[in-house]
């Protein structure tokens, strides 16, 4: 196989993708605030339900259930290392970084200092099929932590 | 005529094809000589879309190089040598599945054709056409029967006529080995069931289904039996006046012919008493402000101006499957099936779809590798140059009926060799390894 599909697959995302950190969703604790997302890729049918709790402005843990390929599932599981504790706008920050590199086609390289273990998927962005499935869950939490404020100011 | 290239590999050869013939044919092929990231094509995705041979590429070229303009219509040169070629392919292409010219529309595709149907028993429903289109009018209480192994083509158009009409939509279900229940389809089919719609192979067991069988159940009950041939006749002969159906659909970019081009067939006098469904210019023959009388089939399902290219190329690639035979075509993808399961079987963790091997299926299988997702499969082949399907073909009930959520799926064609299949099966031993779920 070609170092292309050993850049895509680096060991750190195949490793993930077994772990899944996060999956099973969590019982929400009592007067948590919560924000859940529902997303489908109706291409490959990946899916994900994802829950944030937050606690004042900041993310307290993530938790998911979900179904997809190697790539949607280990993306899920680094978003959960990485997220938990941050504030919201931090986290939100962060998806956006991340969805830059994903759309870059590879022109910008992630910053490790920043997006940690994310950084993995860098060589996705080479492969415009499956930048969605890297997405997915980061999405899954953009909306879900805007669900949650929602809620806050509601 | 149309001045198109012979095929460099003129075959007419006697007996069973083999590798020697198909190297030949894969001549007649430019898209397949080339290298995908860093090796030789191994296109194994015709299911979805077959390659052209350059007679369909060149019949495409000549069109717009000396006869484009309108059919039906204008007393030019130009426009006389259009409906020619336009015409011709309709006697091609009806020769090819044994019906007269006048009972193939030209449609977008298979997909367009089943919604044609599909509205056009709406129409009838309305109390359009009259008399003569009762036969085709749904109201509650009727029933639309297909199969749990459909196409979401042939199951999507039904779900929303049933909407629109009041009828109630039943489908036949499928073994876990993807057979269909048969002894369930007598106790499904009834008087009250108007249209029975199924397909005639698979596009994800491989199963071919007993047309006979089934056309029997529905004659006996009154229902109209339409056929969906997208993976058969591009695959095995089909005779569509022997299979007695009333409707049938087929694809051309599924069969060597270009996209933006299928066919629905129907009996004659079931198609020039089914109302219209797109309506507009070319297909009427008299037209007041308030309203218009419509021609016959198949001018009164083609409205606009219509794909008089794409009808010349299918026209070629239709002379280049009688050309190679389609009983030789057939017999060498059932061995590439054989191939491709034998194989398969052979892999840990693999499990394939639909019957296995030694029973009969046409030149495709689908896949689930343990432990990895279809996505993945997909990308680890691709890197190899191996061209594959993966997720749910357009098939999702079938697939939550085997406890799925999608697959990869290999599918041959008659430039196919067995080094492709070879090329395939070796790679895809070495997936479980790579994502390392191997025990």
């Amino acid at each position: 196989m070609s170092s292309d599909l050993q850049q895509l697959y680096q060991q750190i995302i195949l490793e993930h993708a077994k772990a899944r950190h996060g999956d099973g969703l969590a019982l929400v604790p009592f007067g948590a605030r919560l924000g859940e997302s529902h997303q489908l890729n109706p291409t490959c049918g990946d899916e994900i339900t994802l829950r944030a709790v937050l606690d004042g402005s900041t993310v307290e843990g993530i938790s998911w259930e979900g179904q997809g390929c190697s790539i949607s599932m280990a993306s899920a599981s680094v978003l959960t290392d990485l997220m938990a504790g941050l504030p919201d706008g931090q986290a939100l920050k962060l998806v956006g970084e991340f969805r830059e590199v994903m759309r870059s086609r590879g022109s910008i390289e992630a910053d490790e200092e920043v997006l940690g273990d994310a950084a993995a998927f860098s060589g996705v962005a080479r492969y415009p099929a499956r930048v969605k499935c890297a997405m997915l869950a980061w999405v899954a939490l953009e909306e879900a932590v805007q669900a949650a404020n929602r809620t806050a100011s509601g | 005529m149309p001045v198109v290239s012979t095929p460099v590999s003129l075959r007419h050869a006697a007996g069973p094809m083999d590798d020697a013939e198909v190297e030949r044919i894969r001549n007649d092929f430019p898209i397949l000589n080339q290298q995908v990231n860093g090796h030789p094509l191994v296109y194994l995705d015709s299911g979805a879309t077959s390659q052209n041979p350059l007679s369909v590429i060149e019949a495409e070229q000549e069109f717009y190089e000396q006869r484009n303009s309108a059919v039906h219509r204008g007393a030019h040169t130009l426009a006389v040598a259009a409906t020619e070629v336009y015409e011709q392919a309709r006697e091609t292409v009806a020769e090819f599945v044994n019906v007269r010219p006048e009972e193939i529309v030209w449609t977008s595709n298979a997909t367009e054709a089943l919604n044609l149907l599909a509205y056009a028993f709406s129409n009838a429903s309305l109390g359009r056409g009259g008399a003569a289109a009762e036969r085709f009018a749904l109201k509650p209480g009727d029933e639309i029967l297909v199969t749990e192994m459909e196409h979401h083509a042939n199951l999507i158009p039904w779900q929303e006529l049933a909407f629109r009409t009041g009828a109630a939509l039943r489908y036949i279900p499928v073994d876990d080995d993807g057979t269909l229940r048969i002894e369930e389809s007598e106790r499904l089919i009834s008087g009250r069931t108007k249209v029975l719609s199924f397909s005639h192979a698979s596009n994800v067991l491989g199963t071919i289904n007993p047309v006979d069988v089934l056309t029997a159940m529905a004659r006996r009950h009154g229902a109209l039996v339409v056929l969906d041939a997208c993976q058969s006749v591009p695959h095995l002969p089909v005779d569509l006046e022997a299979l007695d159906v009333d409707f049938a659909v087929f694809s051309g970019h599924k069969m060597l012919g270009p996209t933006g081009i299928g066919v629905l067939y129907g009996r004659s006098e079931l198609l020039n008493a089914l109302p219209p469904f797109l309506t507009g210019g070319s297909m009427i023959t008299t037209v007041s402000m308030e309203k218009a009388e419509y021609l016959p089939a198949p001018q009164r399902f083609e409205a606009g101006t219509q794909r008089i290219s794409q009808a010349m190329a299918l026209d070629a690639a239709v002379n280049y499957l009688k050309e190679t035979g389609m009983d030789r075509v057939h017999a060498w993808e059932r061995e590439l099936g054989q191939r491709l399961v034998e194989g398969l079987e052979q892999i840990s963790g693999i499990r394939v779809l639909g019957p296995r091997a030694g029973v009969e299926r046409i030149g495709l299988a689908a896949f689930d590798v343990d432990g990895v997702h279809s996505h993945d499969v997909g990308q680890f082949l691709d890197d190899q140059g191996i061209a594959v399907r993966v997720g749910h073909h357009c098939a999702q009930p079938l697939h939550r009926r085997l406890g799925l959520v999608s697959t990869t799926r290999a599918s041959t064609y008659l430039y196919n060799t067995t080094a492709d299949v070879d090329a395939f099966l070796d790679a895809v031993a070495g997936v479980r390894p790579f994502f390392g779920v191997q025990q």
